[in-house]
């Protein structure tokens, strides 16, 4: 291919060239996504003889905890991507915890989902008024909104609950959906049988696969339902590719009669419908079920985190989510050697990282990504097991770390957080 | 002067009213009488502690707001305060215990190292933003989560910390780094830092209108380009206003430390940050505008208290505090909207009177 830009010699590292290589299609980059992450895993345990890391018991943990991450990140992307930052998700997700506390204690789990997106729901209405119709700066507003979201579920929580439960800090426990189990009871037991046996590879399979279809939640389903679904609607649909024109650019999606206030709205209330749906499944994951104050613990902004971490796109925030679960579920349910041995993994996932960069001809990154496997073997080699106090803010370092080496090649939408006036445009 | 000051003054005002409207509607919903509600709020600055401890607050959330505010000048929404100020009162306290210096000397340095910590653990965000471009509020925020992670680490036993019974803190500040207040007996005991919180705004304000750094900041955060048009590089006022803001969040902590905890234990008050970054919304990020908005603050917050003694749930106030925040920057932009269509009609006005006396002129001409 004849580039003229690759006579420009390094100058036109600077030009974002197309890429030469056909792209994958997203499902071969998922498996092979899934395939990497259990080699590194698998290998990780057999070396460090740390089963524990693809066992059931934390693999179905790491479900319990992506879960309300998931909804959030979801509702962070229904937002960003009609063109508003949504920093208030925080807020709406706390709404929704206590909606769903409310809703649940009343009407059972049905009625805590659907209280529960109502209340996120009503957050995010505050933030389409402030941000559209008033045209108050995004993340002024959201931030406005994590307070009063505190402030009202504290509030309600004292007029509601305390009377029942004694105590201004929880609701009354909640009914939960019954799991069910969708493998066959023989399967499930020959699978726990090759767990146990600690056969290399084939056990960590049996676990990871147990951990995943051995009990399946309603919420898992219905989780996953709506990820499913919002992909469709967002990039398979009239609508949605209207909703995304008005968050790359608002004045020409105008000009083509698009309503932009109108979607906005739509898009900032099912965003808060999503925060808020995300803090129902918090309440009702939890082994027991019910509101308790800070219980959300930053979660919406983990959720923020977890769509930024993929791109502003489903499949790459259900891997930020993955990840932020599954330090969330170690850190529950694991030893602190468990966790210590994530640290091999994690040299070993630099290490090859450095390898496939050095595959694609980037030399400087592939230094730098060795450096970075030998720094953390040499942390891995030196201590026995980490500091549980920081260990729980793993995925937080991990995302700085994401952020700092993915920032330049993540796309927000182009108009995201830019105000936007009807008829004001050039 | 006077329509300025009111023209000024409207939104916020707007602001409370729509605060107390909204709230008032709240507290009768939930079947409570607000004018007692707010009338005990109003009562309780009079009774015991409550003016002392109000006037102690107002001096820590100024401090914070005042880091947010740089931070807002630049553009930079800092949500790290939080963990900055609680990295930099860690810090500040083990270094403090650790050294002995004589009097004066040794508070200065732990307020100086209290800075030096906050500043650092905003120069990551700060490094992250102009190297990699990744936006301070997720690196901010994620830095909080870690410095919880991390001032829990340091004062482990084994570590930095002592146990005291079941509780973890740090070694206690030696009586020379300890800054004593003024006593009012029953009152209460004003902090000596009150007069650092007073300092630092005035610093602020000093710095804001009166010196050539303030005016490259604020040039710079209106407008990237066009000060570095002007020669002023965008990349270092990020990396300073960061590193400021940062630098005086490390501050906010020392009125409380320096003057009655002497350590930093487990139970450390947060959410200072968050507050700070509401305040300097209020407050338009002019000082004044943060001195009052500190005071209504720590009015607010005081009058929780106040709140349970009628049985009316205190987070009323927390409420009150959001809606607050709310309703000023939404007044604000209604204000502006107005003015800008004011003025419009009136160059409108003008113009069409102009046009019409030159018809007239015109039809002069040719008679």
């Amino acid at each position: 291919m004849a580039n003229p830009l690759a006579t420009l010699g390094d100058s036109a590292t600077f030009i974002p060239a197309a890429p030469a290589r056909r792209r994958l299609p997203a499902w071969a980059t998922a498996v092979i996504a899934i395939v990497a992450v259990f080699g590194v895993l698998t290998i990780t345990s057999i070396l460090d003889d740390q089963p524990l890391l693809t066992s059931s018991g934390i693999m179905s943990n790491t479900i319990t905890f992506a879960l309300p991450i998931m909804l959030v990140g979801l509702g962070g992307i229904w937002s960003e991507r009609s063109g508003s930052i949504n920093i208030g998700l925080e807020g709406m997700m706390i709404l929704g915890t206590w909606g769903a506390a409310w809703g649940g204690y009343n009407w059972g789990p049905v009625g805590a989902l659907v209280t529960g997106a109502v209340f996120g729901a009503l957050g995010g209405l505050v933030h389409a008024l402030a941000t559209v119709t008033f045209g108050v700066n995004h993340i002024v507003s959201g931030v406005a909104i994590n307070l009063l979201g505190a402030g009202i579920a504290r509030y309600l929580s004292t007029l509601i609950f305390e009377p029942i439960t004694k105590n201004a800090r929880d609701s009354p426990q909640i009914p939960r959906f019954d799991s069910f189990q969708l493998l066959p009871q023989g399967m499930s037991d020959s699978l726990q049988q090759l767990e146990r046996d600690q056969s290399p590879v084939l056990s960590n399979l049996a676990g990871v696969v147990r951990g995943f279809l051995g009990e399946i939640s309603p919420l898992l389903i219905i989780s996953v339902l709506l990820l499913v679904g919002s992909y469709f609607v967002l990039w398979r649909s009239p609508f949605g590719l209207r909703l995304r024109s008005c968050g790359e650019n608002p004045v020409a999606a105008e000009s083509l009669g698009i309503n932009v206030y109108r979607y906005k709205y739509i898009a900032i209330t099912i965003s808060g419908a999503f925060a808020g749906l995300g803090g129902a499944v918090l309440v009702l994951g939890a082994k027991v079920a019910a509101y308790t104050e800070g219980q959300t613990g930053g979660r919406g902004f983990i959720g923020l985190a977890a769509m930024i971490f993929g791109n502003w796109r489903p499949g790459g925030m259900l891997a930020g989510a993955g990840l932020f679960g599954y330090a969330d579920g170690l850190q529950l349910g694991g030893t602190s050697e468990a966790v210590h041995a994530l640290l091999y993994g994690a040299a070993i996932a630099a290490g090859l990282a450095a390898v496939w960069q050095l595959y694609r001809r980037k030399v400087r990154t592939a230094v730098l990504l060795a450096m970075v496997a030998i720094a953390v073997y040499a942390l891995y080699y030196v201590t026995d097991e980490l500091p549980e106090e920081l260990v729980s803010y793993t995925p937080h370092i991990v995302t700085l770390i994401v952020l700092a080496f993915a920032a330049q090649r993540l796309r927000p939408p182009a108009a995201n957080g830019v105000p936007y006036r009807r008829g004001e445009g050039d | 002067m006077i329509a300025k000051l009111i023209s000024s003054l409207r939104a916020p005002v707007l602001a409370v009213a729509a605060a107390l409207l909204l709230c008032s509607l709240a507290l009768i919903i939930s079947d409570a009488n607000p004018i007692s509600a707010f009338g005990a709020m109003i009562g309780q600055v009079n009774e015991n502690t409550s003016a002392v401890d109000i006037l102690n607050s107002t001096a820590i959330y100024m401090i914070a707001a005042i880091a947010a505010a740089i931070g807002f000048h630049m553009n930079l929404l800092n949500i790290g305060i939080e963990g900055q100020y609680r990295i930099g009162a860690v810090v500040a306290v083990i270094v403090g215990s650790a050294i002995s210096l004589p009097g004066v000397l040794h508070w200065l340095v732990v307020l100086l190292v209290a800075m030096l910590a906050g500043a650092a653990w905003a120069a990551l965000p700060a490094f992250l933003k102009v190297t990699r471009g990744v936006h301070e509020v997720l690196s901010t925020i994620m830095m909080n989560s870690i410095a919880a992670g991390l001032a829990a680490y340091l004062i482990n036993p084994d570590v930095f910390g002592r146990l005291v019974g079941s509780s973890k803190s740090t070694e206690e500040l030696p009586e020379s780094a300890w800054v004593s207040g003024l006593d009012l007996g029953d009152r209460g005991e004003i902090f000596g830092l009150v007069l650092l919180a007073a300092a630092v705004a005035v610093g602020y304000w000093f710095m804001m209108g009166r010196t050539r750094f303030g005016f490259e900041l604020k040039a710079s955060g209106e407008s990237p380009t066009a000060a570095l048009a002007g020669g002023i590089s965008s990349t270092r006022m990020i990396v300073i206003a960061m590193l400021m803001s940062g630098a005086v969040a490390g501050l906010i902590a020392m009125p409380e430390i320096l003057g009655r905890d002497h350590v930093f234990t487990q139970n450390f008050t947060l959410g200072y940050g968050f507050a700070g970054i509401g305040i300097a919304l209020i407050g338009r990020n002019h000082p004044v505008g943060i001195v009052f908005g500190s005071l209504l603050w720590a009015f607010l917050e005081k009058s929780k208290l106040a709140l349970d003694d009628v049985h009316v749930p205190r987070e009323i106030a927390t409420i009150m505090q959001g809606t607050i925040v709310l309703a000023v920057v939404i007044a604000y932009e209604i204000v502006k909207r107005m003015d800008r269509a004011a003025e419009q009609r009136s160059v409108g006005r003008r113009a069409a009177a102009a046009e019409l006396v030159s018809a007239d002129a015109e039809a002069a001409g040719e008679k």
